[in-house]
């Protein structure tokens, strides 16, 4: 049986909310009766990039977007708080909210958790992404988004399908649920989710050159990685869990190895660290 | 009724436009069907790169539904309520004044009225016009076609247009390596595929191609840069801003202060020739005053090396870091990325930018320009491209070239654009250059008057399509230009109200290219940028159906020349018999496009995918200069190619010119542009005393969500978008970033709206704080569509449209080189209560 899903790439998303455009342009002042009704032209994100600034000035500065919709949840809390029907889930997966039954219903907004309802003050209803489920069911391979997507960093298709390319990737373990402990059967799933990281940049102290292929381990107490910085100095180990202490160990032959606690809150940028001469 | 489907085309790409009763529904990226020709694929590193059988669009291109039926567009003709053309005409509240409707026959009357008691008067030469870059699209109806053909038949003062979004390169860069015919950027064919197996490092300076995409290639090389990074290619960047493309791609990020690029550049010069690991051979046999050049660089005409350390102090990026990336460059095969086309960027639009231009392309020559994986490169530019079908660009001339009788401009008197507050206010004025200088080097020698001996200054201002408030620099200047009563006449012909509309008498609504025919091919502007369709990953040429009836009473700009044409008696020469159908259909039979597609069924697909060649065989962008043979690229406006001199790059003297020529024989006793290049401080920068006042510099790029004024808040759903603008009591504020250290010391927190200024104006925006601005530097963009002063009409006043130009200077790059600078601009913010 089909059963429609999504995967998004953020390593190959450059921000340029072609997918938001797209849906703006689909549902505003466009009614589709029983899928949606029209969107409002400002405030309803029912794509929302969320653009995470990572680092710090001079080095390194990145952004890592997110985009978030809603996640056709299998076991959405949303249809469980809608007591009379007014969100439902489709035979092939998709989640839809009524815009007949759901008027005035503001309070199913909070049923979601991750916060992809928003209020049409206009229309008195709750309104979030419908997958373009009218497109679907007109014969659409994909939502429009993803059509306008031009890194095919949204990728869209059928999870029950072992041959699409949606299925192969969880199959290969290469995704991750946003927020896996709501345990609602997400059905849109990401790779490359930004986690923390530790740089720095390690300079000569005597020379003041950058100190190129200085060994840097940095170690949480049970496992221990260890990175060579670069010919600017540079050394960066991504894709750490956020609010954990680590044990950052700077060493050169000939100079006086450092050790530094950090604790990952946020990406922790370590700033320039002069080595002296033993 | 059901549902249509129409083709049109943007400047960020071919759309499928579906339409419903009469009103479009929705705007889709053009999917290519299974008859389309197939793409190419490039294999290196051991895999396969195919791009996708779809237009990757910009994102503004999806918002053509919403531009179209946009609140700002002007739906009827109007008249300003205190404009008597025949009594007081009150110019002095021009930009203040309401608007009142008028029918098409009486403001045809009073236009073309206008038109004939001024010429009478005092001549053709008293009227001035010109249109704005991007705000339509198509060869028959845009300006460059039907604009240009009404102008020059009746004749007019025409202005010259700066080259504003590549001064530096335009004014410098052809006096070291000729490709004046492509306006100093270099040719780009076949980099794509030479970057991907052959080079290690990109290093783009100042160059955000995520951003400025090749001008009209929408997203469409986006994917090139994944490639190159799935392929472990490093990518640099060098900006002050960890820009849009740096913030998914960076791996190094050296952020300079504006202003000191030359210093950078001059640096790296010095370790390779102290480290000796530079391309001797090539400079021997390939460049001409490389020993003056290195003489300079080490210090021996004015006792200062230009050493790391020596750069270090005045760009404020340390030492080590200018020698690591010195020594990095040398040690791998480097494409140097210094603007969308290769030369654009940032650091073009400043003070002595001409000189950055010229070492970006030392420096790539010093580690030998054209060798496989080696070369300037903007990474928009140069998939694998069938350079044998012929068809033209928008810029090519439009209908006034396949006319039988080309008109051509009787009037010989010309204003430069960016002195045209200064020709209607204070005159005479005076300037060297044409403007494009695309015709030969020694067009930038030109001298110029205003007004010309013998003619009459302007009396009236026909202002088509777009924008200089908000594109040019030093806004109230315009605003006291339009407030003069020197200008007895103004006409604003445009399909939305923009920043400068509501300072015209006499308003008239143009209908979009969405609301009527035309044809085109995506992204080719021709002539100066030849190949412009190399941009994008398929050349997509389209018949631009009409998708649905001009919006309110707009018509389309050849129907309203048409009817002045009427009214001045020209308008059999004019149309030569000729509607736009016609004329559509001439310029499609003046192509190659009869050898491979019907007319009718060109028109009724409305697209026709170019094929790739069989057998494709690449010939990279000066391979041929590097490897000493004549010149093998599709590259048209080289004169020198299929010649004697086909070797020969197009300076003076055919090599790469360390010490220009041209410079040498034109102005040799410049010192803002001398023959040999130089370090010169920015008149405008952190060293000026006037940083004491306004200590931060501000840089205003392009934007990333707009193409300058012609989308932006005519759109809101852009006004959603966070980096673009964000609403705030009640308004879409235009967004500055400001790094966190110089927002604490001022007291601004995040979404704060603050004051920018500093003497010649002030501007309120959204503070974005962030890390992304390196400190002392502030950042926002080009291009509001909005001109809002609180105090309308009134020269001075503060601006809450985000018309960020009313704080640029209006000063010229240097002396001899009338370009703009608004990147050389120091400002003061602080936080704005009402």
């Amino acid at each position: 049986m089909t059963r429609y899903g999504m995967v998004i790439d953020i390593t190959r998303c450059n921000g340029c909310y072609n997918c938001f455009i797209a849906c703006r342009d689909e549902y505003c002042g466009n009614d589709y009766p029983t899928y949606s009704a029209a969107q409002p032209d400002k405030g309803s994100f029912w794509i929302k990039i969320i653009e995470k600034e990572r680092g710090k000035y001079p080095h390194p500065v990145g952004v890592a977007y997110t985009p978030i919709l809603c996640q056709h949840c299998d076991e959405a809390n949303c249809v469980k708080a809608a007591k009379n029907g007014e969100i439902y889930r489709r035979e092939d997966g998709i989640v839809i909210i009524d815009p007949e039954k759901s008027k005035g219903k503001k309070e199913l907004m909070s049923a979601c958790p991750y916060r992809v309802i928003y209020w049409n003050d206009e229309k008195n209803i709750p309104q979030k992404c419908t997958f373009c489920a009218h497109l679907l069911d007109a014969g659409w391979k994909e939502p429009r988004c993803v059509e306008a997507c031009p890194t095919a960093a949204l990728k869209f298709g059928d999870l029950d399908d072992p041959n699409s390319e949606v299925a192969k990737l969880v199959a290969e373990g290469k995704v991750e649920i946003l927020h896996p402990e709501y345990n609602m059967k997400e059905k849109v799933s990401y790779i490359g989710l930004p986690k923390r990281f530790i740089a720095g940049t390690v300079v000569f102290g005597d020379t003041d050159e950058c100190a190129d292929k200085v060994t840097v381990t940095i170690s949480d107490g049970q496992e221990k990685e260890t990175l060579k910085t670069n010919n600017y100095g540079d050394f960066e180990l991504d894709g750490l869990p956020s609010n954990k202490e680590y044990t950052v160990r700077i060493s050169y032959t000939g100079y006086k190895p450092q050790t530094f606690k950090v604790f990952t809150r946020d990406d922790v940028c370590m700033g320039d660290i002069f080595l002296t001469r033993k | 009724m059901s549902e249509k489907v129409f083709i049109n085309c943007t400047g960020g790409g071919p759309i499928r436009v579906h339409v419903k009763n009469g009103k479009i529904t929705r705007v889709r990226p053009l999917v290519f069907d299974e008859n389309d020709a197939p793409p190419w694929t490039i294999e290196a590193g051991g895999q396969k790169f195919t791009p996708p059988r779809k237009a990757c669009v910009a994102s503004f291109a999806l918002t053509e539904k919403e531009r179209v039926y946009s609140k700002d567009r002007i739906l009827y003709p109007l008249k300003r309520v205190d404009f008597d053309q025949n009594g007081e005409r009150h110019p002095e509240n021009r930009g203040k004044s309401g608007y009142e409707r008028i029918s098409w026959d009486e403001a045809i009357n009073i236009v073309s009225g206008e038109m004939k008691r001024i010429r009478s008067a005092y001549g053709p030469e008293a009227i001035v016009s010109r249109g704005s870059s991007h705000h339509n699209w198509g060869n028959v109806g845009y300006r460059s076609s039907t604009w240009a053909r009404f102008f020059n038949l009746i004749g007019f003062t025409d202005i010259l247009d700066n080259p504003d979004s590549w001064e530096g390169w335009h004014w410098g860069a052809p006096h070291a390596y000729g490709f004046f015919w492509r306006l100093g950027n270099p040719e780009q064919y076949d980099l794509l595929e030479d970057a991907l197996k052959n080079t290690e490092m990109v290093i783009y300076w100042s160059n955000d191609p995520d951003s400025t995409h090749g001008i009209y290639g929408g997203n469409e090389s986006a994917l090139w840069r994944i490639w190159m990074r799935d392929l472990g290619i490093k990518q640099v960047f060098l900006d002050p801003y960890c820009n849009y493309t740096a913030a998914i791609h960076s791996e190094k990020w050296i952020a300079y202060r504006p202003g000191t690029e030359t210093a950078l550049a001059m640096a790296i010069a010095y370790v390779w020739l102290t480290e000796d690991t530079y391309d001797k051979q090539y400079i021997e046999t390939h460049s001409l005053g490389f020993d003056e050049f290195k003489s300079y660089i080490l210090g021996k005409e004015d006792g200062v090396a230009k050493t790391p350390e020596w750069a270090a102090e005045i760009c404020d990026v340390p030492a080590r870091n200018i020698i690591a990336l010195a020594r990095e460059w040398a040690s791998k095969r480097t494409m140097l990325s210094s603007g969308t086309k290769g030369g654009e960027g940032g650091a073009c639009r400043q003070a002595y930018a001409t000189e950055w231009a010229r070492m970006m392309v030392f420096l790539a020559a010093m580690q030998g320009m054209g060798k496989p994986g080696s070369n300037i490169w903007g990474t928009t530019l140069g998939p694998p491209f069938n350079a044998t079908l012929d068809f033209p660009g928008y810029a090519q001339g439009g209908i006034n070239r396949l006319a039988k009788k080309p008109a051509v401009n009787p009037v010989k008197q010309r204003i430069y654009r960016l002195l045209l507050p200064e020709a209607i206010l204070n005159p005479p004025i005076k300037w060297m250059g044409d403007g494009f200088c695309g015709n030969s080097i020694e067009q930038q020698f030109n001298k110029y008057v205003y007004p010309l001996p013998g003619c009459s200054e302007v009396k009236m201002f026909y202002r088509y399509g777009g924008a200089f408030i908000a594109t040019m620099t030093e806004t109230n200047r315009w605003v006291r230009m339009y407030q003069s009563p020197k200008l007895e006449f103004v006409v604003n012909q445009d399909c939305w109200w923009c920043t400068e509309t509501k300072f015209a008498d006499i308003i008239l609504p143009a209908c979009t290219n969405l609301e009527r025919n035309d044809i085109s091919e995506w992204a080719s502007a021709g002539g100066y940028s030849v190949h412009g369709a190399g941009a994008c990953n398929h050349r997509v040429i389209v018949y631009q159906q009409k998708c649905v009836e001009p919006v309110g009473e707009s018509k389309s700009d050849y129907q309203i020349f048409c009817e002045l044409a009427e009214r001045l008696g020209v308008k059999e020469e004019f149309t030569e018999g000729n509607t736009e159908e016609d004329w559509i259909k001439i310029m499609f039979d003046s192509s190659d496009l009869p050898k491979y597609i019907s007319f009718e069924e060109f028109k009724k697909k409305g697209y026709y995918i170019v094929p790739q060649l069989e057998n494709y065989k690449p010939t990279p962008s000066l391979r041929w200069f590097y490897e000493g043979r004549e010149c093998d690229t599709p590259d048209l406006g080289n004169a020198k190619r299929n010649t004697e001199k086909g070797k020969e790059l197009g300076t003076y003297s055919g090599k790469l010119e360390f010490v220009s020529q041209s410079l040498l024989k034109h102005t040799p006793d410049d010192d803002e542009r001398p023959p040999l290049v130089h370090y010169i401080p920015s008149w405008e920068g952190h060293q000026s005393d006037l940083a004491k006042k306004y200590p931060l510099q501000l840089i205003s790029p392009h934007p990333r969500y707009s193409f300058h004024t012609q989308h932006d808040s005519h759109v809101p759903w852009l006004s959603d978008i966070p980096g673009h603008r964000i609403w705030k009591d009640g308004y879409d504020y235009q967004v500055v970033r400001i790094h966190p250290t110089d927002a604490a010391t001022r007291g601004i927190q995040n979404n704060d709206i603050v004051k920018l200024y500093n003497d010649r104006g002030a501007v309120l925006l959204i503070a974005q704080i962030s890390e992304r601005i390196r400190p002392g530097v502030v950042h926002s963009c080009e291009g509001s569509a909005k001109y809002d002063p609180l105090e309308p009409g009134k020269a001075g006043s503060i601006d809450r449209g985000g018309c960020i130009n009313v704080l640029t200077p209006s000063r010229m790059l240097s002396k001899n080189v009338p370009g703009m600078a608004p990147n050389s601009c120091l400002v003061e913010v602080s936080k704005w209560e009402v």
